[in-house]
């Protein structure tokens, strides 16, 4: 296996170029197949079973023994490969599914997520990844364990680390559940156990090394699904090949069309489908520009403290490789989020404009009601017309929808080939996997490492480690597949949650354990739990009914665990004594680039 | 003597890092948190046929990002490179 892993990551461009090709090479023939008569269900089913084949096929050839090959990918990944890791394990099915949803109905509000979740790299990059790699850990406890010292910090962070990983994993399995059932045509509750099979299948044997390189391959797969039904439609309605830089005068008109048909709420509501109400270009409604400020602050401290992609960063052979594979991650990332809000207009479009064959609105009643995919996507219940003023058109407060699906059903309101429906499902099955994976070895990480090897049994052996790591992994997997399929939550507040979770918890603790000296023990405790705590409280106010503070809804708890954790954690640290010599040039240590790791290679 | 020597250039090194660090937090305040306060006074404006204000939201600010963290490793290698602190 060693020399196989030699000769691969040698060999890592070719062996990823020629993927990409065959890759290529099989859309095409799917689309030949399409053109010769195959149906669409086969079609789809070919385009989610071969890509879960592949990804589980790297994972088997990945697997390993060895105690920092399965928890860093034995710190050799190079840093444009891990900057597609961390895209893939970073675009979620929110990302992926979801977002571009939000925006066509929730408007302007809805994009400060895309803000949020490209200047947390920002974040990433200037205040944690390098000094986290230079510091050597395996997990995001690691580091606080060995900063602060002592097992109660230690358990602190991996009790938020817990609870934000679980809280954002069965959003994920869910959104894996969901594609699962609709491309193979099985009941949902099966499509959760699908796709959790198909996430083990990645990470279980190969760890951290085997999750790398599927999530290269997922990349790949989510980015070529993103960005093919958007350059398509951008061609068919005029705008050039890049759509990107030319639709602004589409995004201007957009408000004379709402005007035409009048962003109304509807005669009456169906419950779980939405109507569009909200522009499109400004924001609306009190506290406008203060809500999308603090929604994109907590996303961006967020993704700074989640542990899924701090620990991407110490799989990179040096710390300034760490600093590049940051800079290559938000490259790839901001790919997918620049289109996102290209992909909303354009789709929004394709349904309003009257000008495009494929609008529908303000068509008469009777000839939408006969379109295949409005038949389609409504016997699923995702989709509903219903002629509520009898007039015999429709209107635009007539067209229900779920947000939820704007993506997956973009090909179909286009009128593109059902090729294209099938590499979304790709896809969007690629972003939920690859997130889900990462996340699931967080957990299971942490828990093998810093409960049961540092805390609990620090003399076990390898391979006892590497066999607790891999139970707890299914484990974790199958508890958030059974809660993932009683379908507690949606997709996006799950994920927001996590966010929140994550920052309340581990933002200070961790950005000052690198720029504050001074920081201490109990005040890293204290940041920790208290934050934890406030904005777990606080999400229970508001999510129970209570009136939100300043317009802070459940989305933005964050800010109020926040602000806990950081005036804690400065209180206390002061009126306690200050660390004491060794942890002081720790941290000096932890800010040089150069010499030994902090952490031994295998500790 | 030496050690001192040594410590004198580590906090020289951080100094200047960190310089560059608040450099980078001011960016990022002002593309992610002005930006977005300011949005309905940017939208007087057009560009690229946007409102100026849902441009940056939707794409100048994501721009921003990545220039600034390209910047910002281009920067700090330097300083590393200054201070021997790099690596290849």
């Amino acid at each position: 296996m060693a020399l196989i892993q030699g000769r691969f990551i040698d060999n890592i461009g070719r062996v990823y170029a020629i993927y990409t090709g065959g890759f290529l090479a099989f859309i095409l023939l799917m689309a030949i197949l399409e053109q010769l008569g195959v149906g669409a269900d086969t079609i789809g089913i070919l385009f989610v079973a071969f890509t879960i084949a592949i990804y589980a096929l790297i994972g088997w050839l990945s697997r390993t023994m060895e105690v920092d090959a399965y928890y860093v990918a034995g710190r050799q990944v190079p840093a444009v490969y891990n900057g597609m890791a961390t895209a893939a394990d970073w675009m979620s099915g929110a990302s992926f599914v979801a977002l571009a949803g939000g925006v066509y109905f929730g408007g302007y509000g809805y994009m400060a997520f895309i803000v949020g979740w490209t200047g947390g790299y920002v974040l990433v990059n200037s205040l944690m990844a390098p000094y986290l790699r230079k510091f050597g850990c395996y997990t995001v406890p690691d580091f606080i364990g060995t900063r602060y010292g002592g097992n109660i910090a230690r358990l602190c962070a991996v009790i938020v680390l817990v609870v934000a990983s679980f809280t954002y994993v069965t959003a994920q399995i869910n959104a894996t559940g969901t594609i699962a059932a609709r491309a193979l045509h099985i009941p949902f509750s099966w499509g959760v156990w699908f796709g959790l099979l198909g996430i083990l299948l990645c990470s279980m044997l190969g760890g951290m090394r085997a999750v790398t390189w599927t999530q290269v391959a997922q990349y790949i797969v989510l980015i070529i699904a993103y960005l093919v039904p958007v350059i398509w439609m951008s061609n068919a309605q005029g705008l050039g090949l890049i759509p990107h830089f030319t639709y602004g005068e589409a995004a201007s008109a957009m408000a004379e069309l709402e005007a035409q048909y009048g962003l109304n709420p509807p005669t009456e509501a169906i419950a779980g489908l939405s109507v569009l109400t909200t522009p499109h270009t400004g924001p609306v409604g009190d506290y406008a520009e203060w809500k999308f400020i603090t929604l994109a602050l907590c996303m961006m401290c967020g993704t700074a403290s989640l542990p899924h992609i701090l620990m991407r960063y110490f799989t990179t052979p040096t710390v300034r490789s760490a600093r590049k594979s940051v800079a290559w991650s938000l490259l790839f990332i901001f790919l997918l989020y620049f289109t996102a809000p290209a992909l909303a207009t354009l789709t929004k479009l394709q349904l309003l404009d009257p000008s495009l064959p494929t609008a529908i609105i303000g068509k008469p009643f009777e000839e939408v009601a006969s379109l295949a995919w409005i038949q389609n996507w409504a016997s699923v219940g995702f989709l509903a017309i219903a002629d509520q003023n009898g007039d015999g058109i429709l209107q635009l407060n007539e067209f229900f929808m779920r947000p939820d699906i704007v993506v997956l059903a973009t090909p179909e309101i286009a009128g593109l080939p059902y090729v294209i429906s099938g590499l979304v499902a790709a896809g969007g099955m690629a972003a939920a996997m690859s997130t889900a994976d990462g996340l699931l070895l967080a957990i299971a990480n942490a828990l093998s490492h810093d409960l049961y090897y540092k805390m609990i049994d620090p003399k076990a052996d390898t391979a006892i480690r590497l066999i607790v790591a891999r139970i707890l992994l299914v484990g974790i997997g199958a508890l958030g597949a059974l809660i993932a399929s009683l379908q507690l939550t949606g997709i996006l507040g799950a994920v927001a949650w996590a966010f929140c979770f994550a920052c309340s918890g581990l933002f200070f603790p961790l950005a000052l354990g690198v720029w504050w000296k001074r920081a201490n023990r109990p005040g890293a405790i204290a940041g920790m739990a208290a934050g934890f705590i406030a904005g777990t409280l606080y999400l229970y106010y508001v999510y129970t009914g209570g009136t939100p503070w300043f317009g802070l809804d459940h989305l933005r708890f964050g800010i109020v665990g926040m602000a806990v954790s950081l005036v804690s954690m400065v209180v206390v640290t002061l009126l306690t004594p200050a660390p004491d010599e060794e942890i002081q040039r720790m941290v000096e240590e932890t800010r040089v680039p150069t010499g030994p790791s902090i952490l031994s290679d295998k500790h | 003597m030496s050690t001192n020597n040594a410590d004198d250039v580590r906090d020289r090194y951080w100094a200047k890092t960190r310089n560059l660090t608040i450099v980078v937090l001011a960016l990022w305040v002002l593309f992610a948190l002005v930006v977005p306060a300011m949005v309905s006074t940017l939208d007087q404006f057009t560009f690229l046929g946007f409102p100026f204000g849902y441009y940056m939201i939707a794409q100048g600010s994501l721009l921003a990002f990545v220039i600034i963290i390209w910047v910002q490793n281009w920067r700090q290698d330097a300083i590393d490179d200054e201070f021997g602190f790099g690596e290849d």
